[in-house]
């Protein structure tokens, strides 16, 4: 790649996510719409931790403040990545939603480029959204983050984007497979890593089934591996297997994320899949 | 079948006309120029450049004005025209100057530059899509019904500034039209199409000559026996 295409697959780069932050701010309604509802959704998790006691959960063995952190770490972690991981799947959806795929499609732009601008703004997006949730679950719950390892945790953070990218890559795939059926599908793919990822539960509660697809998910060691550091104060040294396995499906799932798209990308020119929008 | 065996060479800095009626495959010829469509057989080339093996050299000198206004309809015709730029590696210090001067020159009053484009008319957003095209400097310009929806008068300023345009530096461009004054007008060579097969290649007064029509409503006529206007089938994938 020779230093002009470098630099104007930044620009690209930078025009993807441009593009994003203009689209959001024209929807700043929904906006506000969806930060709400992620804060009653943490809040939600939060108070049915508090609510266990009561319930009748108790004994010398259980402990509630750590179950109540467990809980939101939980979801306040999995409100970003699937954040993340619904952008960047829905960057095709979105652009037949508006019409614009053949133009986009059309652009002197690698995909791979493309992909990661919607990312990059989905990463720093959803940061931002969690962050302001994050405070509201502090100043509600009052969470204590004492023996926290926040440079541990902020490691396993940032590895753990790398798979969710290679995932959400293969997900975005899915509207360019199916005009009709592929968003849909990105919903069930997201509500599978729900299940299977231990967002709300450790997996050995898991039938054995879905315990080896809960191995396979990143998500699974991206919340392991953040929870040994929030809650048990793990360091940098600590999470580097975590980190090693988090990249190493990131190396993986990039790029056959890539490959995918580009053979459905070359199917849906064969078929004349890029025009139709049902 | 959209498009039959077609052989055409289309010589670089003319304007080329494609006319035919709806589902005569020229919308299909246009998106496989754009590498938007693979054929299923035979090669096309841009600027030596095979629009399936090599289709990101030929979207780099390549961009298409269609009929449906393709933007995000929230954002305003600067913040798309920005995003146009930037893909197209056009963008810089003076992109603002630049898209001001282009809608000046296709008469679309400045207050909508801000204004979302949802807001704009059809012929208002027509301008701002070819606009767009202009401001990424394309070497080859593909324009499918670009002038629908506009009234004469912005047809003439849309003439205009492809004459303006052209003049600046060569420029290829290939448009599909039903408007047989604007074909006149614009064109140096025609080519009629219906089925997916070319059914005349000329100069405009060429065609009149050889086939007996007085104008290339005409001439048409002459060969299928319908009218431009006539419905006909949406075109499909070839």
């Amino acid at each position: 790649m020779t230093v002009t295409v470098r630099h104007s697959e930044m620009g690209a780069l930078l025009g993807f996510a441009e593009r994003q932050l203009y689209v959001y701010k024209r929807y700043w309604v929904w906006e506000v719409v969806w930060l709400f509802y992620s804060v009653v959704s943490v809040l939600s998790i939060g108070f049915l931790a508090s609510g266990l006691g009561t319930l009748g959960a108790g004994g010398e063995s259980f402990d509630l403040r750590k179950a109540q952190l467990y809980l939101l770490v939980g979801a306040l972690l999995w409100g970003y990545l699937s954040l993340v991981f619904m952008e960047a799947a829905y960057a095709i959806a979105w652009e037949r939603w508006e019409g614009t795929i053949e133009y986009t499609f059309m652009a002197p732009v690698r995909r791979m480029t493309h992909l990661m601008g919607i990312c990059l703004f989905a990463i720093g997006y959803g940061l931002a959204r969690t962050f302001i949730v994050l405070l509201v679950a502090v100043a509600i719950f009052n969470i204590d983050f004492s023996h926290a390892n926040v440079a541990g945790a902020l490691l396993v953070l940032a590895a753990s984007i790398v798979p969710l990218i290679g995932l959400a890559i293969l997900t975005s795939v899915l509207p360019l497979l199916s005009p009709q059926k592929g968003e849909q599908m990105s919903f069930a793919v997201q509500g599978f890593m729900l299940l299977v990822s231990g967002v709300y539960y450790p997996l050995s509660v898991l039938p054995m089934p879905l315990q080896v697809a809960g191995a396979a998910s990143p998500l699974t060691y991206a919340l392991s591996g953040m929870r040994h550091s929030l809650l048990e104060g793990a360091g940098v040294g600590d999470q580097l297997p975590t980190v090693g396995i988090l990249l190493a499906m990131g190396a993986a799932l990039i790029p056959a994320g890539i490959l995918v798209f580009s053979w459905a990308e070359r199917r849906a020119k064969r078929l004349g899949l890029l025009k139709r929008s049902g | 079948m959209a498009l039959h065996e077609l052989d055409l060479i289309v010589q670089p800095g003319g304007v080329t006309g494609i006319l035919g009626p709806n589902g005569s495959g020229k919308s299909t010829l246009i998106r496989i120029l754009g590498t938007l469509l693979t054929p299923d057989t035979g090669t096309a080339r841009v600027f030596g450049w095979d629009v399936v093996k090599e289709a990101l050299q030929v979207r780099r000198h390549v961009n298409r004005v269609s009929v449906e206004a393709a933007f995000f309809k929230e954002l305003s015709p600067w913040e798309n025209m920005v995003y146009a730029a930037r893909l197209y590696g056009s963008a810089g210090s003076g992109t603002r100057r630049r898209v001001v001067e282009i809608l000046e020159l296709l008469g679309l009053p400045l207050d909508v530059i801000d204004q979302p484009m949802k807001q704009l008319s059809r012929g208002q957003q027509q301008k701002v899509a070819i606009a767009r095209s202009f401001l990424t400097a394309p070497s080859l310009l593909l324009m499918d019904e670009p002038t629908t929806g506009l009234d004469p008068r912005s047809k003439k300023e849309v003439q205009t500034v492809l004459e303006t345009l052209r003049a600046e530096r060569e420029i290829t461009v290939l448009v599909c039209t039903h408007d047989m004054n604007e074909a006149e007008a614009l064109c140096e060579r025609v080519l009629m199409m219906d089925g997916g097969r070319v059914l005349a290649d000329g100069r405009p007064a060429e065609l009149c000559r050889i086939h007996g029509g007085a104008t290339l409503e005409g001439v048409f006529m002459h060969l299928t026996g319908k009218t431009l206007e006539a419905e006909e089938p949406a075109e499909v994938a070839p």
